[in-house]
C-alpha cells in the first residue's frame, strides 16, 4: 500500500515540495496508526495464582487481547462451529457449572447422538499439558478440533468452519480487529481467538484458595479442615497440588473391564494403558456433577462410597487402590462427611458467575 | 596523491591474492537450493489411481490416495559434514495427485558436494505438540493437513494410502471393498505412545549433488527418489489385505510404518553443471 503511495510520487507528476510534504504526510499517519495498535492491544490480564505452578501453555506466543479474548468468547457460543449450526461449544460446557455439563451422564451432540463420554469442565486448562479423558490432545489449540470433527458431538470440517466464518462480513471484521488487519478469516486464528477465550477462563479463588493464600474469605471451618487433612492422607498423591490432579492417566476401578471404552488406551494402543483415564482435577467438583469419565455417578456421596466400597477389580487397576489385597481406600463415615464439606471449599463462584465468561 | 596511488595498487593486490587464496583452497561461497522428486512408483511400474498391482502376498489392489508428511531434511557432503535445512521449511506433504507437492525445494544450502540426504517419514514430536501458530501451510490442520490430521488423537497422519482391493472384504459403510491405511502416532507428549516416526537416509554411490551459489529452481542439483507404495505391504511384516483391509492408530500401525520405511530409494542425482 505504502510502496504504491511512493511509485506514485516519484514518478515526477508532483513537484519536488509537494512530495515531500505528502511524505512527511505519510510518515505521520505510520506512526499515529502505530500509537492506536498499541492502546488497541491492551493485553487482558490472565490470572496466574501464587497457590499455582508455572502454566504449561506459553501466553507469549499468543498473548490475550481483548479482540481475542472477546472473538473466542463469541465462537465459543456460537453454534456455527458444527456441522448444520445446531451444537455450540457452550451447549456443553456451561459456565455456572465451571464449564461443565450438569446432569449430563454423557452428552448429546449433533441429531441428538450421544458421545461416551462425561464433559469435563473447562477451567485451569494452561496448566494442562494433555488434554480430554484419554490425553488425546496435547496443545490447547487443537481442544477445539477435537469436538469440530467428533462425529458424535459436531461432525465438522475445520476448514468449512473458516469457510463459513470467511462468508460472514462481521466476524471477518471481528478477525481482523483481533489479528493484526488480516482480510481473511484462518483457522489458526480461530484457534488462537477460542484458545485465548480458553486461558482466561482460570478458576482459584474458591475458599480453599483464599485459605492457602491466607487471603480475606478463607475460613474453613473444623470439620472443613479435617477434611483437607483426610484429603492429604487419603486422596492428594492423584489429586495433587493446588491443581488437584497429579496429571496422570489412572484405572480407578469403576469396572470390571473395559468394552465399551479402552480410555488411555484408544490413544496410545498401550495394553497396560486400557481402563486408564485422566486424574481430573475437583476444582469445582461440587459444581461438576456426573463423575468420572462414563458419568456413573450423580453424586459427590455416591463418589466417595465407591472409593471406600466400590473398586472393582481389574488387571490394571491402580495399585494405589488395592493395597495389602484390599480394595479401595479405607474411609469411615466421619472421613467421608469431612472430605464432602471439604469439597465444597473448592467452589469458586467468583469464576462460576464470571459475567466475562458469558454469552 | 602518490601515495593513495599505491595505496589503491596494494588494496588491488592484496585483494587479487585473497581471491586466489579461495580459489585454490577449492572453497565454495554462497548458497542453493536442492531439488528431492519423489517419483511414486508401485513395484516397477510409475504409480497411476485406479490401475491394477500386486502386493508381495499376492493381492490386487488398486489405489485412490496415497500421501506422505517428509520433514527435517539434512544434507550430507562428501567429508561426512552435515547441513541441517532450517526449522521452518523442512516440512513437506506430498500428495500424488498433486505433481509440485512431490517436487521438494530445500533452499540456502551452503554451495557443496553432498552425498546423503537424510529426512524423517512424518512429524516430529516436538512439531505435533507445537502451538498452532506453528503451524503454518502443510501443517495446518484447518488447512495445508486437512485430511491428514487427527484430531482425537491429536497428530498427523505420517502417510495416507486408500484403495480397494477385491481381496478385501466389503465394507459396511460403503458397501465396497475398501482398504484404508492411515499412519501416524508420534511418540506421545507426556505418557507414552507408539512412535512410528521413521528415519530414511538416501546416499548417492557414484555422483554428488553439486550445489552452487545462486543455483536455484532449474539450476539446482536433484535427488531423484523412487517412493514404492507397494513396500507398505511387505518387509519384514508381510500382509494380506483380507487380514489387514484397515490400519489406523492402532497397534499394527508399527508393522505398517516399519513396512513403508524403506519405501524411498534413489534413483539418481541429477547435476545441471
Amino acid at each position: 500500500m505504502s510502496i504504491s503511495i511512493f511509485n506514485t510520487i516519484g514518478c515526477g507528476a508532483v513537484g519536488r515540495s509537494r512530495t515531500l510534504t505528502l511524505l512527511a504526510f505519510v510518515v505521520a499517519g505510520l506512526f499515529s496508526s502505530c500509537k492506536k495498535d498499541e492502546t488497541d492491544a491492551k493485553t487482558y490480564e490472565v490470572f496466574l495464582p501464587s497457590n499455582f505452578p508455572a502454566p504449561e501453555y506459553d501466553l507469549s506466543q499468543n498473548p490475550v487481547t481483548k479482540e481475542g479474548f472477546e472473538l473466542g468468547r463469541k465462537l465459543f457460543y456460537d453454534p456455527i462451529m458444527s456441522r448444520d449450526s445446531t451444537i455450540a461449544c457452550a451447549d456443553c460446557h456451561i459456565s455456572f457449572s465451571a464449564f461443565s455439563h450438569p446432569d449430563h451422564a454423557v452428552s448429546h451432540g449433533i441429531d441428538g447422538l450421544l458421545g461416551k463420554r462425561n464433559a469435563l469442565p473447562v477451567q485451569n486448562l494452561i496448566w494442562q499439558s494433555s488434554y480430554f479423558w484419554d490425553g488425546g490432545v496435547g496443545q490447547m489449540d487443537f481442544i477445539p478440533l477435537n469436538a469440530i470433527t467428533n462425529p458424535v458431538e459436531m461432525d465438522e470440517d475445520p476448514a468449512h468452519v473458516v469457510a463459513k466464518l470467511n462468508a460472514n462480513a462481521n466476524y471477518r471484521g471481528l478477525f481482523k480487529a483481533a489479528f493484526a488487519g488480516q482480510d481473511t478469516v484462518t483457522g489458526p486464528h480461530m484457534l488462537q481467538a477460542l484458545a485465548q477465550f480458553m486461558a482466561m477462563l482460570v478458576s482459584a479463588n474458591s475458599r480453599y484458595d483464599h485459605h492457602v493464600r491466607n487471603e480475606p474469605g478463607g475460613n474453613m471451618s473444623a470439620q472443613e479442615l479435617t477434611g483437607l487433612q483426610v484429603f492429604q492422607e487419603k486422596c492428594a498423591t492423584c489429586h495433587a497440588t493446588d491443581l488437584f490432579t497429579d496429571r496422570q492417566y489412572r484405572n480407578n476401578g469403576i469396572l470390571n473391564s473395559f468394552t465399551i471404552d479402552h480410555g488411555r488406551n484408544e490413544v496410545s494402543t498401550l495394553p497396560e494403558d486400557v481402563g486408564k483415564f485422566r486424574v481430573p482435577s475437583l476444582r469445582n467438583v461440587a459444581l461438576t456433577a456426573p463423575y468420572m469419565h462414563n458419568g456413573k455417578f450423580k453424586t459427590l456421596e455416591a463418589v466417595l462410597e465407591h472409593y471406600a466400597s466400590g473398586v472393582k477389580d481389574s488387571p490394571t487397576l491402580d495399585p494405589l487402590l488395592k493395597q495389602n489385597g484390599q480394595l479401595g481406600i479405607p474411609l469411615t463415615a466421619g472421613d467421608k462427611e469431612a472430605l464432602l464439606a471439604f469439597l465444597k471449599t473448592l467452589t469458586d463462584q467468583d469464576f462460576a458467575r464470571d459475567v466475562r465468561f458469558q454469552k | 596523491m602518490k601515495y593513495a596511488f599505491s595505496g589503491i595498487v596494494a588494496l588491488v593486490f592484496i585483494a587479487f591474492t585473497f581471491s586466489n587464496c579461495k580459489k585454490d583452497d577449492g572453497e565454495l561461497k554462497g548458497t542453493g537450493d536442492v531439488v528431492i522428486e519423489m517419483d511414486n512408483h508401485a513395484g516397477d511400474d510409475v504409480l497411476v489411481f485406479g490401475q491394477k498391482y500386486v502386493t508381495a502376498a499376492g493381492d490386487t489392489v488398486q489405489f485412490s490416495t496415497f500421501n506422505y508428511f517428509v520433514s527435517n531434511f539434512i544434507l550430507v557432503k562428501d567429508d561426512g559434514t552435515e547441513f541441517r535445512v532450517a526449522k521452518d521449511s523442512c516440512y513437506f506433504l506430498c500428495k500424488h495427485d498433486d505433481t509440485e507437492s512431490r517436487e521438494l525445494v530445500l533452499r540456502n544450502i551452503p554451495a557443496g558436494d553432498y552425498k546423503s540426504v537424510k529426512f524423517t517419514i512424518g512429524v516430529d514430536s516436538l512439531k505435533s505438540v507445537s502451538p498452532i501458530g506453528e503451524r503454518g501451510g502443510v501443517l495446518d490442520p484447518t488447512g495445508g493437513a486437512s485430511g491428514m490430521y487427527w484430531s482425537w488423537n491429536s497428530g498427523y497422519i505420517f502417510v495416507k494410502v486408500e484403495g480397494t482391493s477385491p481381496q478385501a472384504p466389503v465394507d459396511a459403510g460403503t458397501g465396497e471393498r475398501t482398504l484404508e491405511y492411515h499412519t501416524g502416532l508420534f511418540g506421545g507428549k507426556d505418557s507414552p505412545t507408539l512412535n512410528n516416526l521413521k528415519q530414511v537416509t538416501i546416499t548417492s554411490s557414484s555422483e554428488n549433488a553439486r550445489v552452487r551459489d545462486g543455483h536455484t529452481g532449474e539450476e539446482a542439483p536433484m535427488f531423484h527418489l523412487y517412493v514404492d507404495v507397494l513396500e507398505m505391504f511387505t518387509t519384514p511384516n508381510t500382509f494380506k489385505v483380507s487380514d489387514v483391509p484397515t490400519s489406523h492408530a492402532g497397534p499394527f500401525s508399527k508393522s505398517v510404518a516399519d513396512n513403508y520405511a524403506d519405501m524411498f530409494t534413489l534413483d539418481h542425482v541429477h547435476n545441471h553443471n
